[in-house]
């Protein structure tokens, strides 16, 4: 399953990055590369095998529904590149 | 007297009992050649005034006799550990003016035994790579580099480098596919990536958090024994952290190898394996055999298809993980922009490195619709054949013996590395399945190449049978008698 240059610049989209479009056809080809060598994996049949999400097979805890922590607006704007009015403040997207 | 920074955390903590000196002196004396040292780029954040004031309480409570497990024992701690109002980067940029308001649980067990922190270390940047050369500070230098400067290895190549110069009396390191036994291995230290769930991953930068684990970097067996009994054990704070007592891990060391079997998977030694990795392996089996185990072969068919599941998996989960940098709550925004998708797509693009951009977009391809059956439901598939592989093994084995790497540490800027991302990835080789399966797994240096570098042989263990690790590690360090750096 080769990509082509499109899906290339589709895919930087939905990371939410850029590829300068003198850098596409370069990536394009890594990612085949890469993806070429992934496909070592259709040599195995699959079809009955349980896919593994995670090694751990304990069920999740339940806990009470009480606040564990808060208060902490301050702390929790402390490192945000700009706020204001107690919010974190984002360029207008409203126009 | 030998110099104080040379001294195992065991014999530090000895003589800090005994005070043939104190926190204080000894901190002073690693903050010394800290600063001695730069040219290694070992840490990314120096924290020495936290270091002086933490080393004082613990000369105060050595004074009082209410001293704790390691008291006064300073250490380096990988910068993916989110530490209480000290900068904690990732070794990116995206983060590189973060200060956390919280500790991460495995930092705060370490200070609750009174440890020391001298610093954040470097790291390849959120851990993904492995020669530490992804970092946005800049690569750090292997202590055993001759002529010309070598990789430490990654992605915690600032621990094993800390370690293996003596900057740190230990440090911790995380491992999502070998990024604590790699560079542990190209460094001629120890290290042990604990079971999945041992440690708790609550305040570590995430990077894959299906295969994600802490662990320490020491400079021997009985250190990680100390360090992994302090940083392991149920956190509320993470799901997956596992509810099991933590045993006495240095009280496994006194054990004895007659009666186990220790299995050798056939293969791990494919055709062209380096003839110096197969005899040292061969040698390690031996050192084994003379105290009484079993040696018997055994079979990881799935072998093969290790590395490129773990190259759907990782980047996937990572993709998803990463997609909190959005240059709103914390972290580096791109200046300038007007539309909200500008400043995302410009602070991730300006903000994230090569191989995070990449590990980003593969991740993203892999799971986005139409691909996601073929690449990562398929992937998820030959994970449970490689772990249940394992599992096969070990029924007929209690501990399996591998090389950790098939090579020694290499030159910084490899241009065969450099050109193709998949020459990198293939020096995983040996370690990404461990991840897969989740199990516990140890380093420790074998023994030298022709060049004068080290090599490492890891052991893996049964699910949270670190300790049987723990007691064979310790008769291969006593045989192999590897002299560090």
């Amino acid at each position: 399953m080769a990509i082509d240059n499109l899906t290339v610049k589709q895919i930087a989209f939905l990371s939410r990055l850029k590829v300068e479009d003198e850098k596409v056809e370069a990536t394009k080809e890594e990612f085949n590369k890469i993806l070429n060598w992934i496909e070592e994996l259709n040599e195995v049949d699959t079809d009955k095998v349980e896919p593994l999400i995670s090694v751990n097979d304990t069920v999740l805890r339940m806990r009470e529904d009480t606040v564990a922590s808060g208060n902490c607006k301050d702390e929790v704007l402390k490192n945000a590149p700009a706020a204001e009015y107690d919010y974190f403040a984002v360029p207008k997207v409203v126009e | 007297m030998t110099d104080i920074t040379e001294l195992t955390v065991s014999e530090a903590l000895n003589a800090l009992k005994k005070h043939e000196f104190t926190s204080t002196e000894l901190t002073e004396a690693y903050l010394r050649r800290m600063e001695d040292n730069r040219q290694y780029n070992a840490y990314i954040t120096e924290s020495a005034d936290t270091a002086m004031e933490q080393a004082k309480e613990a000369d105060k409570r050595y004074a009082a006799g209410t001293n704790r497990a390691l008291e006064g024992i300073p250490l380096g701690i990988k910068d993916l550990f989110c530490t209480k109002n000290i900068r904690t980067t990732a070794a990116s940029h995206i983060l590189d003016n973060f200060i956390p308001p919280y500790e991460s649980t495995v930092t705060q067990n370490l200070l609750n035994d009174g440890a020391v922190f001298l610093g954040k270390l470097n790291l390849d940047e959120f851990a993904m790579g492995g020669s530490n050369e992804t970092s946005y500070f800049g690569p750090v230098i292997n202590p055993w580099s001759k002529d010309k400067p070598l990789v430490p290895g990654g992605s915690s190549g600032g621990s094993a480098a800390a370690v293996a110069a003596h900057l740190c009396a230990a440090a911790t390191g995380t491992d999502t596919g070998g990024s604590i036994r790699e560079p542990a291995a190209f460094c001629g230290i120890t290290g042990i990536k604990p079971t999945y769930g041992r440690c708790s991953r609550y305040g570590i930068v995430a990077f894959a958090s299906s295969l994600d684990q802490a662990g320490p970097i020491a400079q021997d067996v009985r250190d990680c024994a100390i360090l992994l009994k302090s940083m392991a054990g149920f956190d509320d704070k993470d799901s997956t952290s596992c509810e099991v007592p933590v045993p006495d891990y240095e009280s496994f060391m006194n054990g004895d190898v007659a009666g186990l079997t220790i299995g050798m998977p056939k293969e791990y030694r494919p055709e062209g394996l380096n003839p110096e990795v197969a005899a040292y392996w061969d040698k390690a089996a031996e050192y084994l055999k003379a105290r009484g185990a079993k040696i018997k072969e055994i079979s990881l068919p799935h072998t093969k298809y290790a590395l490129a599941t773990y190259y759907v998996l990782a980047p996937a989960e990572a993709s998803s993980n990463l997609a909190r940098y959005d240059g709103i709550r914390y972290g580096f925004r791109a200046p300038g922009q007007q539309h909200l998708d500008d400043l995302y797509i410009n602070t991730r693009t300006q903000g994230f490195g090569a191989e995070v951009r990449r590990r980003i977009m593969i991740g993203t391809y892999v799971l986005s619709a139409g691909y996601y059956d073929a690449y990562f439901l398929k992937a998820q598939k030959m994970r449970r054949l490689i772990h249940d592989d394992f599992m096969n093994a070990f029924k007929e084995c209690d501990v399996i013996l591998t090389p950790t790497s098939p090579i020694t540490a290499f030159p910084i800027g490899d241009e065969s590395m450099l050109q193709n991302p998949i020459n990198m990835y293939l020096n995983d080789v040996f370690t990404v399945s461990v991840n897969l399966a989740g199990l516990p797994a140890f380093s420790l240096p074998i023994g030298l190449s022709a060049e004068g570098l080290p090599y490492g042989m890891q052991l893996i263990g049964k699910p949270f049978d670190e300790g049987t690790l723990f007691n064979v590690a310790a008769k291969l360090e006593a045989d192999a008698k590897f002299e560090r750096k």
